[in-house]
């Protein structure tokens, strides 16, 4: 079971490139990889928790408002990570702007809890969690540096590219998001194959 | 019958309960941060304004019709200028800018970007010295106008290649801050 749900978590089911969930927040911030960083720890913080009072409140919740009392709970973690970074981080929360709130209806969040945190005990669905946050940050971070480094030339804010290096503005910009995704889908895909 | 009625109260003492106990927690953790979060803000204007401003030794605010001015005085204690907090529509979402004006409010003596979510290498390049240098020292007696080429009258600035919208809508939220500094201050005066 442990090892099936760090399989999935971190490759065959992984959160962006195989269940294509959370797709708004990984396009819009991964415009730089601190962004990345950031956005990928809040994720798995807000995972962590919600499946933490899901699975405990498992057999308390009726069937009929799951839902409704999931959003609940994910939204008042998300609340919390968005007031810290406004008191603590207040660059990162400028950079990241609304997506932080927005994590709210981010479905991988949504999805976990759903599907496992609410049918299994504590301990594996925090495991789950803390797998399938993992899962969305190395999917967030990979992103982003081929998008720093070919928008900017630049890895967390240090050049790397010699200053000859014209840098693709694309890449910094919504379509740059798409085409990085869509070719990290393809290469996931082809490995998979190759298995 | 007995069995739904049951289950019907169950569902809302769950909802209601998981309800209060979460808007508890948050009210908690507002409250714990409110105070960093505005010092947070605050700390921003005043950077920005020591920024602009490099004789400024002293600042002081005062709120007018409820909207906060910043006095600006040097070292002697003269009054050299005010700022103010202007916001506006840009090309994504809400720009701030905070700008500062002499004492006779004829001349601009420059802008900070507070805040913006213009897009990346693009529109947040108004961030950049080279764009909101052009602000320094122009006249505000007429409004500031945006070309897309070599400026040349006093109050004129280039707008940024590729990034138009943003750069006119800085200009736009700087002519609306101006005009309302002015009837501010002058409501002060009457």
């Amino acid at each position: 079971m442990i090892g099936r749900i760090f399989k999935e978590g971190l490759w065959t089911n992984h959160p962006i490139f195989r269940q294509l969930l959370g797709m708004c927040p990984t396009l819009a911030v991964t415009t730089t990889v601190l962004n990345g960083i950031s956005m990928g720890l809040a994720v798995i913080f807000v995972l962590f928790f919600s499946s933490l009072v899901v699975s405990l409140l498992r057999k308390v919740v009726p069937h009929q408002v799951r839902i409704a009392v999931y959003t609940i709970i994910i939204a008042t973690f998300v609340t919390i990570v968005d007031i810290f970074l406004k008191a603590n981080f207040p660059q990162i929360s400028k950079a990241l702007g609304p997506y932080v709130p927005l994590i709210i209806v981010n479905c991988i969040i949504l999805g976990r809890c759903e599907a496992f945190a609410s049918k299994n005990r504590l301990s594996l669905a925090l495991l789950d969690a803390l797998v399938m946050g993992g899962g969305f940050f190395w999917g967030l971070v990979t992103l982003a540096s081929v998008r720093e480094i070919l928008g900017q030339g630049t890895i967390l804010g240090y050049k790397i590219l010699p200053p000859s290096f014209n840098p693709l503005i694309v890449m910094v910009l919504p379509p740059g998001a798409f085409l990085v995704l869509g070719t990290l889908v393809a290469i996931m895909n082809r490995l998979e194959r190759i298995k | 019958m007995k069995d739904s009625l049951k289950y019907n109260l169950r569902v809302i003492f769950v909802l209601t309960f998981i309800s209060l106990i979460c808007g508890f927690i948050l009210s908690f953790v507002f409250n714990s941060a409110k105070a960093k979060i505005k010092e947070n803000q605050k700390k921003d204007i005043y950077r920005a304004i020591y920024q602009i401003v490099d004789d400024c030794k002293n600042v002081e605010e005062k709120s007018i019709n409820e909207e906060t001015i910043y006095w600006l005085f040097n070292d002697k204690g003269e009054l050299i200028g005010y700022a103010y907090l202007s916001q506006g529509q840009g090309y994504q979402g809400k720009i701030k800018i905070l700008f500062a004006i002499d004492k006779s409010m004829e001349r601009l003596l420059g802008i900070e970007i507070i805040e913006n979510v213009e897009t990346p290498g693009l529109g947040s390049r108004i961030n950049e010295e080279s764009f909101k240098s052009q602000f320094k020292n122009l006249k505000t007696n007429v409004p500031v106008e945006c070309v897309k080429f070599f400026p040349q009258k006093k109050n004129q600035i280039q707008a940024i290649t590729s990034a138009t919208i943003s750069s006119r809508a800085v200009v736009g939220i700087l002519n609306k801050g101006i005009q309302n500094l002015k009837s501010l201050i002058e409501e002060n005066d009457r």
